[in-house]
C-alpha cells in the first residue's frame, strides 16, 4: 500500500515545484461539416465543437479535484481550417468567418484556446491554402482564443520555399494588425516543419486527417520538479544525472497518463497520447532553463548549452515512454523565452543570443519559440529565419517551428509584456545581412536524399 | 473498492484525528490505514479511506472535509489513491 512518504513526495511535487497536467486538448475532427454553402458551414462547425466539447471544461475540473493535480489548460484542435473551408470559402474573408465561428465556439464551450487555423503546404499550396494563409493577419486580430499554424515543409516533401516567403510576410502582417496589443497575434501562429497530427500544445495544436473523429490528447509539465530532483544530486556523474532526470520524467509522465485515461472514460472520448514535454510557464521555479542551469551551467547559452540540452530531452523520453501506453505529439523540453524566466534572465545577461536557441532546437522540441524581435524586421529575414529552422527539421527528421514576434514601434532591449502564460520578453538583436535574393529565388527545396528509404 | 487518500497537514493542536475521524464515521467512510509523523514541526497524517459506503459524492466530501482543516487550522486534502499508485508503483 501507499505510504506517507510517497502521498508526500507526490504532494510536494504539485504544491512547490509546480507539476501540472499543461493541457487536456480535444481534438474533433470538422471533416463531417464540409459543405459548399459558407453560412451553413459556420453553423456546422460551431454546432459540432459545441456538441462534442460540451462537457470538456467540467471533465477537466472534476479530474482537477479528484486527484488534486491542477489542469492548467482546456484546449481543442480541429481539422485544418484550409480543407475544411476549401469549398465554401472564395477569398480570405470568407475563410475570416470561420475564424470568428471558432473564437465563438471556444468561448462557448470556455476551453483557453483553439488550434486548427491551419493549412499543410510542405508540398504546394492549393489556392483555398494560400487564401487561408493570406487571411492569418485579419482572423488573429479578430479573434482572442483562435491559434493558427502553417506547415511548410517535411522530411519526406522537402521545403516549400514559396510558401516560407509568404509566411514572413504574414508575420510582419499579423504583427502589424495586432500592434496595438505588442503584436501578440504573433504569439498565436507558428511555422512548422514535419508538425504532428496529434499535438496537444499551442500555438501549433491541429487535429490532423489521420485521427479519429473525436480524441483527448494531454499535455503534462514539470520542469521544477526535475530541476528540484536534480538539485539533490549535485556533482554527481552523467550516469547519476541521466537516472535522476529518467525517473523523474517516469513520475511526471505517469500522472499524464492517468489524467488522459480517465478524461477519456469520463468524455467517452478515445484516448490519443501523451506529449512527454518539459514545458516551463513564466512562473518561478517552473522553467526549462533553471534546469540546464541545475546540470551545471552559469546560463543557458554558456557552452554546453546544446549537450545539456540533448541529454535532458533524451532521458525525458526514455523515463516518459514507459509511463504511457500512447506517445505523441511533440515530446521533448520546449525552450520558448518569452514563457521561461531563466531564459529571459540568460538573455538580459547577453549569454543567449538567437544563433545560439537555433543550435539548440537541433536537439530539442520545438525551435525558436515566443522569441520578441525588433518590428522593423525585414520580412525577408524572417522568411530566412524560418527557412533555417525548416531545414533543421527536415535534416534530421524531428519537428522544427519558429514563433517569432517582431513587436511593432520596438527596439532592441525594450522589453514586452504578453500577459499570462505567454509571459514577457526583451527584443532580441537579429542578424543584419540580407538574405532577399536566397528568399526571392520562389519554388521549392527538394526532399533530402536519407527521406528516399522505400 | 476506490480507495481515498486524505492528507492533513498543519499546526499540531488537541483532537484533529478526532475531528476527522467524527466525520468519516458520520459518514460511513471506513478507514484501511492510518500513518502519522511530524515533519519540521508539523502535524502530519495520511489516511487511506475506503468511500464505497458513503451517500455523498466526492466534490462534496472533499468540500466539507477541507472546511473542517479550517475550522481547526490545518489543511485537508483528499485525493484518489490512483495519482500516487500509477506514480510509485509500476
Amino acid at each position: 500500500m501507499i505510504n506517507i512518504f510517497e502521498v508526500n513526495e507526490t504532494n510536494n511535487m504539485i504544491e512547490k515545484e509546480n507539476l501540472d497536467v499543461r493541457t487536456i486538448t480535444l481534438g474533433i475532427s470538422l471533416l463531417d461539416c464540409i459543405t459548399d454553402d459558407l453560412d451553413k458551414l459556420n453553423h456546422n462547425i460551431y454546432q459540432k465543437i459545441t456538441r462534442v466539447a460540451q462537457n470538456l471544461v467540467k471533465t477537466g475540473k472534476e479530474i482537477e479535484r479528484e486527484f488534486g493535480i491542477p489542469i492548467v489548460n482546456k484546449r481543442i484542435s480541429v481539422t485544418p481550417i484550409a480543407l475544411i473551408g476549401a469549398s465554401a470559402c472564395k477569398s480570405p474573408e470568407d475563410f475570416v468567418t470561420l475564424a470568428i465561428t471558432l473564437d465563438q465556439a471556444a468561448k462557448e464551450v470556455g476551453v483557453n484556446f483553439i488550434g486548427g487555423y491551419s493549412a499543410l503546404v510542405s508540398k504546394g499550396m492549393a489556392h483555398f491554402e494560400e487564401n487561408l494563409i493570406r487571411s492569418i493577419p485579419k482572423a488573429l486580430a479578430s479573434t482572442d482564443r483562435v491559434c493558427s499554424s502553417v506547415n511548410v515543409g517535411s522530411t519526406k516533401t522537402g521545403i516549400n520555399m514559396d510558401a516560407v516567403k509568404l509566411m514572413g510576410e504574414i508575420i510582419v502582417m499579423t504583427a502589424k494588425e495586432t500592434q496595438n496589443r505588442d503584436s501578440l497575434g504573433c504569439a498565436k501562429l507558428v511555422v512548422f516543419c514535419n508538425a504532428p497530427d496529434d499535438n496537444p500544445f499551442m500555438a501549433g495544436a491541429f487535429h490532423g486527417v489521420t485521427e479519429a473523429d473525436a480524441v483527448i490528447n494531454v499535455g503534462v509539465s514539470g520542469p521544477g520538479v526535475v530541476k528540484t530532483a536534480l538539485s539533490k544530486v549535485r556533482g554527481k556523474n552523467f550516469e547519476t544525472l541521466c537516472e535522476t532526470i529518467k525517473k523523474t520524467s517516469f513520475k511526471v509522465t505517469r500522472v499524464g497518463q492517468l489524467v488522459a485515461v480517465e478524461a477519456s472514460k469520463k468524455m467517452g472520448i478515445p484516448f490519443g497520447i501523451v506529449d512527454l514535454s518539459l514545458a516551463p510557464t513564466p512562473a518561478i521555479g517552473d522553467s526549462v532553463a533553471d534546469i540546464l542551469c541545475e546540470i551545471g551551467l552559469e546560463y543557458v547559452g554558456a557552452p554546453g548549452t546544446t549537450a545539456a540540452l540533448a541529454l535532458l530531452n533524451d532521458q525525458v523520453k526514455k523515463g516518459g515512454v514507459m509511463a504511457s501506453s500512447y506517445v505523441g505529439g511533440l515530446s521533448g523540453a520546449f525552450i520558448p523565452v518569452s514563457e521561461d524566466q531563466g531564459m529571459i534572465d540568460a538573455v538580459l545577461a547577453g549569454a543567449l543570443t538567437i544563433e545560439k536557441l537555433e543550435a539548440m532546437t537541433c536537439v530539442c522540441s520545438v525551435g525558436l519559440d515566443m522569441i520578441a524581435i525588433p518590428g522593423n524586421t525585414k520580412a525577408t529575414t524572417i522568411a530566412g529565419m524560418i527557412a533555417d529552422e525548416m531545414a533543421i527539421g527536415m535534416i534530421n527528421q524531428k519537428t522544427t517551428a519558429v514563433r517569432i514576434i517582431p513587436v511593432i514601434g520596438k527596439e532592441v532591449g525594450d522589453m514586452v509584456e504578453f500577459g499570462g502564460l505567454l509571459g514577457h520578453a526583451p527584443i532580441m538583436p537579429v542578424n543584419q545581412f540580407s538574405c532577399d535574393a536566397f528568399i526571392n529565388r520562389g519554388g521549392r527545396i527538394p526532399a533530402p536524399i536519407h527521406s528516399f528509404k522505400n | 473498492m476506490k480507495k481515498t487518500i486524505i492528507t492533513v497537514i498543519g499546526k499540531d493542536t488537541v483532537g484533529i484525528i478526532a475531528k476527522v475521524c467524527t466525520y468519516l464515521a458520520n459518514n460511513r467512510i471506513n478507514i484501511l490505514d492510518i500513518s502519522q509523523t511530524i515533519v519540521q514541526d508539523y502535524f502530519n497524517m495520511m489516511m487511506i479511506v475506503d468511500m464505497n459506503e458513503s451517500s455523498k459524492p466526492f466534490g462534496e466530501i472533499s468540500s466539507e472535509l477541507e472546511q473542517i482543516g479550517e475550522e481547526i487550522g490545518v489543511i485537508i486534502k483528499c485525493q484518489r489513491e490512483e495519482i500516487f499508485s500509477k506514480m510509485h508503483r509500476i
